[in-house]
This record gives C-alpha cells, sequence and structure tokens, in this order.
C-alpha cells in the first residue's frame, strides 16, 4: 500500500537520540523496504524527504538542521504529521554478511535494514560514527537488532578515535566475503567506494539530493543523469561512478 | 507492407517519431535531457527558463491526486545565463543521437521574452518554445499572456524579432477560445503551437488539517485526466491556423498518440506519463504506435493526421 496524498499519523512516541537527532513512531504501518524514503508534510511549512527507519510502526529519524526539521521537533506525542510514498528504491540485501557503515543521520535507513538482514539470518557489523558519543544515533536498534555494533567518535569520547570509515576498512579486513551498505556524508560515500573497489566488495549507498516532486518528474533531484528520487536513493558505487564518467546512460533504472 | 515510417517533420527539422519530451519534466539538466533522448524520445523541451534564477515554490510542488498530477513548481529555472549553458551541453550530447532540443522560456513582460529569446538563442538550440500559459504565478505575474489573443501576438512578436529559429508557442487550455489565441500568434510569426499547458488552476484540499496542500495552494492539472481536453484543444487549433501543432496532455499509450494525431497534431508531448510509466514511456509509446500503425495499415505518421476532421 503506498500513500499517494499526503495522509495523517498521530505521533505515538518520541526519543532524543542526541542534542539534536530525533526519532518520532507514529500511529500506523506501511509497507516499505530498507532504502525507501517518505515526503513529510506540515502544513503551512514545507515537505522534505526522509528515511524510513521502520515500516510498522512508521519510524522517522530526524535531524535539527534548518526550518523543518525544527518545526518537526516541535511537535510533541498525539500531534500529527502528513506523509506520502514510500517512494525510491532501496537496498538490494544479498546474502553475504553485511558491513553497515553510518555516518550521523545516516543511521536512519541502515538500522531498518539491519533488522531485515537480521530477520533474514544474515550477520551484521554495524561502524556507527558521529562527533562526540553524545552524537551517536540508533545505536541501540542496532544492538536489539543482534547487530555488532563499532562506534567511532572525533573526539574520542566512544570506541575507535576517528572516522567510521577507519572502522570500516577493518571490518572489511576481517569479512572478505562481505557486502557493504552506507548512508551518510558524501566523501565518507567516496572513501567507502574506493576501499570497496580495492577489495573487489559489492558496495550500495543511499545518497541525498534536494527533492521537489518525489516522483521522478520534477528533474530537481538529478544526479548526472540519475535520479534519486526514483533510481535512488540506493545506488551502488558502479551506478554513481558510470553516470559520473557519463558512460552512455541506460534508459531505465540505471 | 514495409515497416511504417514513424518520422516527421516539425519546421523543417526531422524528428525520428513524433514523441516530444513536454517541458519541466526531467528537463533541467543536460544529463537528463540526454538520458530522455536515449529512451526513445523523437525531440525534447528543456524545463522553462526566465531571465533570471528562480527557486520555485516551498514544497508541497507536485502531486499525485488519483486520475493525473496537479503542480506549482513555480517555474524553479537558473536563469538565463546558466540555462545558456546547460542548452550548449545538451546540444552536444543530443547532437549525435539525432535528437533535436526544443528550449522553453518564459518572462514576466513582452520585452523579457524577447530577452531571454535572444540569450538562449547562443546555444543554438533546434527550436525556441514560448511557454506563456504557466498558471502556477498568476499572483506574481498576473494572467498568463495565453489568456488574451492580443497579449499572446505581442509576446510572440517580440520574440519572432529577436530570433531567426522556428518558434513554437505553448497555449493554455483555461480559455474560452483557443482557436482566437492559436490564429493571433500564428499570424504574429508563431512557427508551430504547443497545446496544452496544465488545466486550471486546480486545488487539493487535505480533509484532516482543512489546508489545501500545495504551498501554492493551487496548481496546474496534467496527467490522464485532461486527455479529452487536450484532444478537443487541438482539433480546434488545427481547424484554426495551418502552422505545425504539437500536441501535449495526457498521452499515456501508443493508442493516445494516435488520438492526438488524428486531432490534427504533428507531434505529440509527453510529461505526466514519465510519473506512471519511468522514462522508458518513449520507447514504449513508440512501439505502440508502431504496432498500431502496422495493424492499421497506415504507412506515415501524415496518413493518420487529422482524420478526425473528416466528414
Ligand atoms: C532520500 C533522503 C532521505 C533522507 N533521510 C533523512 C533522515 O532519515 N533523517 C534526516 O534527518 N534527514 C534526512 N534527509 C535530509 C532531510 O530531508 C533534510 O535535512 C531536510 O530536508 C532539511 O530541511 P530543513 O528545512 O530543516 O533544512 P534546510 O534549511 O532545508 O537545510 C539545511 C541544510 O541541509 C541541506 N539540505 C537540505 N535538504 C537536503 C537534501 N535533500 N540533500 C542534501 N542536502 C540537503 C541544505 O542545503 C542546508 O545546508 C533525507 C534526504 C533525502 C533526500
Ligand atoms: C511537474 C510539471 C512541471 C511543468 N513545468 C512546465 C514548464 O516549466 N513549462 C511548460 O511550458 N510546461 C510545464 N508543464 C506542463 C507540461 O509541459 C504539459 O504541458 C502538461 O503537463 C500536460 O501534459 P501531460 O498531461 O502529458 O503532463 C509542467 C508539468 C508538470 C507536471
Ligand atoms: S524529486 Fe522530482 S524528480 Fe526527483
Amino acid at each position: 500500500m503506498a500513500l499517494d496524498l499526503p495522509t495523517a499519523f498521530r505521533i505515538r512516541d518520541i526519543r532524543d537520540e542526541s542534542p539534536t537527532v530525533r526519532t518520532f513512531a507514529l500511529d500506523g504501518a506501511i509497507q516499505a523496504e530498507p532504502g525507501q524514503f517518505v515526503m513529510v508534510w506540515l502544513p503551512r511549512v514545507n515537505e522534505k524527504p526522509f528515511s524510513l527507519v521502520d515500516d510498522a510502526p512508521i519510524t522517522l529519524t530526524i535531524a535539527r538542521v534548518g526550518p523543518f526539521t525544527e518545526a518537526a521537533h516541535h511537535l510533541r506525542v498525539g500531534d500529527r504529521l502528513w506523509l506520502r510514498g514510500p517512494y525510491g528504491r532501496g537496498f538490494d540485501r544479498l546474502a553475504r554478511p553485511a558491513v553497515l557503515v553510518a555516518g550521523g543521520y545516516g543511521a536512519a535507513p541502515l538500522a531498518f535494514l539491519a533488522r531485515r538482514l537480521r530477520a533474514e539470518g544474515v550477520q551484521v557489523s554495524v561502524a556507527l560514527g558521529a562527533k562526540r558519543a553524545c552524537d551517536l544515533v540508533l545505536m541501540d536498534r542496532f544492538r536489539d537488532a543482534g547487530c555488532s555494533v563499532h562506534p567511532a567518535t572525533e573526539d574520542g569520547s566512544l570506541g575507535h578515535k576517528g572516522l567510521a570509515t577507519d572502522v570500516a576498512a577493518r571490518l572489511l579486513d576481517a569479512n572478505p566475503d562481505a557486502a557493504l551498505y552506507a548512508c551518510g556524508p558524501e566523501a565518507m560515500l567516496e572513501r567507502l567506494a574506493r576501499l570497496c573497489s580495492e577489495r573487489g566488495m559489492p558496495v550500495q549507498f543511499s545518497m541525498e539530493r534536494m527533492m521537489k516532486c518525489g516522483l521522478g518528474v520534477c528533474g530537481s533531484c538529478d544526479h548526472h543523469g540519475l535520479l534519486v528520487c526514483r533510481d535512488g536513493p540506493v545506488f551502488s558505487a558502479d551506478q554513481v561512478l558510470g553516470a559520473r564518467e557519463n558512460s552512455p546512460s541506460p534508459c531505465g533504472q540505471q | 507492407m514495409t515497416a511504417p515510417d514513424l518520422s516527421v517533420s516539425l519546421c523543417g527539422v526531422r524528428l525520428a517519431n513524433p514523441l516530444v519530451l513536454a517541458s519541466g519534466i526531467l528537463g533541467t539538466s543536460a544529463e537528463l535531457l540526454e538520458r530522455v533522448a536515449r529512451c526513445g524520445a523523437g525531440a525534447v523541451t528543456s524545463k522553462s527558463c526566465g531571465p533570471t534564477p528562480r527557486t520555485g515554490h516551498p514544497n508541497p510542488t507536485v502531486l499525485d491526486w488519483g486520475h493525473g498530477l496537479i503542480n506549482a513548481v513555480g517555474l524553479s529555472n537558473p536563469g538565463a545565463d546558466e540555462e545558456v549553458r546547460i542548452l550548449r551541453d545538451a546540444k552536444a550530447r543530443l547532437a549525435p543521437l539525432g535528437v533535436p532540443l526544443v528550449a522553453s522560456i518564459f518572462a514576466e513582460t513582452v520585452q523579457g521574452f524577447g530577452e531571454v529569446a535572444r540569450k538562449v538563442a547562443e546555444a543554438a538550440p533546434d527550436f525556441i518554445e514560448v511557454n506563456i500559459s504557466c498558471p502556477n504565478v498568476e499572483a506574481e505575474f498576473g494572467r498568463p499572456f495565453a489568456a488574451d489573443a492580443r497579449d499572446a501576438a505581442a509576446v510572440t512578436a517580440a520574440v519572432r524579432r529577436a530570433v531567426s529559429l522556428p518558434i513554437i508557442v505553448k497555449l493554455s487550455p483555461n480559455v474560452p477560445d483557443i482557436a482566437a489565441i492559436a490564429r493571433a500568434v500564428e499570424a504574429e510569426g508563431a512557427d508551430a503551437i504547443a497545446a496544452i499547458n496544465t488545466l486550471g488552476p486546480g486545488m487539493v484540499i487535505d480533509t484532516d488539517s482543512g489546508k489545501p496542500i500545495l504551498a501554492n495552494r493551487t496548481g496546474g492539472v496534467s496527467g490522464p485526466a485532461i486527455r479529452p481536453i487536450a484532444v478537443r484543444c487541438v482539433y480546434d487549433v488545427s481547424r484554426a491556423v495551418r502552422v505545425p501543432i504539437i500536441g501535449i496532455g495526457g498521452i499515456m499509450s501508443g493508442r493516445d498518440a494516435v488520438e492526438m494525431i488524428m486531432a490534427g497534431a504533428t507531434a505529440v508531448g509527453i510529461g505526466s506519463a514519465v510519473y506512471y510509466r519511468g522514462p522508458e514511456v518513449f520507447a514504449a509509446v513508440r512501439e505502440e504506435l508502431r504496432g498500431f500503425m502496422e495493424t492499421h495499415g497506415y504507412a506515415d505518421i501524415s496518413q493518420m493526421r487529422g482524420l478526425a476532421h473528416g466528414a
């Protein structure tokens, strides 16, 4: 069941993940694949894309970065928000051990993925990166799903002192037949793509672009001819590199 | 029987098939225009560009309301200078594919249309399409130029003076007599007419909040629901003028394209169907069109054109 028009849900639970990130559980469910996103509407404010952290109940993790997310953080339990979707292409779940790498709120789609992978009996290791220990988000969800969680903080306040990509390199060396799934800042994704191509490992990541329609018509989420809302937001590293180097784009989902 | 010939000539420019990407759908970058060309379009139209950059309206801007789309994107565009760069890049990518480029423009004033046309012509597109029919900026720009025969004529004349490229003028269905507008722009030198832009404006209200959903409150209606109106508009325009018509509005299938051609269109625009069937829609509709022609024994597009006008 996909929602074409924004549909109202009530907030059933709110949880502070960090000083700037909050998780909202809603009073309803939709059917979605990990990596898919919804367009969240607050009347008279705006409508913006957010990854699903879970589909039953619908769960969103929202980082406060500007006017819309600020308004979302003012919502209380019992308030309503509206959403349409789910949209886009999620992660292809491969039958190999999984290494998940999350930077900041990039943990959102990966928490959903981790739960599904674990339910399918896949072994999951997670490299979770943030500036400080208090900025690490959704760590409990990964733990509760049965993942081995490896935090990395830039100030060394928890786990590895440094970047999630350092931890990822170690996890990849320890699991040579693993597949990598990532979401976070693009500099992190670039670095991971390199790590994986050196090792000949499959890698998929979820990308962000400005979105208007979410429907694959307005063109605002263009990334070198790829539509992040429709062809993505999850891409293989090869797709993104291919589009950038402008190897003639095939017609459909690239 | 030999294979049907799908090619058409629009103002002397050859299109390998009559299907044209409509303005505002995926026409925001050279790479996307190239992709749609590779997907089988006979020609592609860029998103309408104005004199200066505009961010457009806040979200929500586009919705699937159940029987079509409604949009108030609000003419977001990078401005004419940046657009020239995009169009040059697009032209270079399209040339080896043999797919012509239509550059769509808009402005707030008659004089502005001439200036944007002159600027955009630097990129040497194959056509300039003059969008006088966007319903989503009325609050800012006032009534669209397409609503009045004299205004429409004045814009056409200004663009005609500015450029020697073939000019397509895009009309609005939201008028009592579209044929009169078509005659007026033909008289001022329009080389072709595109019809129709979106219908309305319309409104969709969320019944939980009691608020219109689009941030602009109203938006232009497109997609399958407007096809009968688009077909009637093209039929009326083709009785009134001799210049070729790009028939646009609700085309989803080869059968729909045939219907538009029988109403009098030389080429057929596809917009919202990209949402329903993906960018692959162009090759799919092309093959459905070919199949129809084979089944019914049509050798080329001109044999079907305007059939609805017969006795
Ligand atoms: C597919 C997808 C999934 C997303 N999932 C989540 C999620 O699970 N949790 C979450 O907190 N956020 C997510 N985002 C990002 C979220 O949509 C933006 O942070 C939000 O729109 C910001 O709105 P704002 O009005 O608060 O801030 P704005 O003032 O609009 O933005 C603040 C800053 O973020 C940048 N920005 C805004 N939107 C985007 C975007 N779409 N892509 C890249 N940069 C952007 C702006 O340029 C600006 O620098 C996702 C984005 C996409 C495209
Ligand atoms: C999201 C969206 C954006 C549009 N933007 C433009 C535009 O910038 N310029 C224009 O002339 N028409 C624009 N249109 C109108 C289309 O080009 C077309 O005339 C109309 O949608 C009817 O065709 P369709 O039913 O195939 O979509 C837009 C339509 C949509 C749906
Ligand atoms: S957001 Fe409109 S095409 Fe992707």
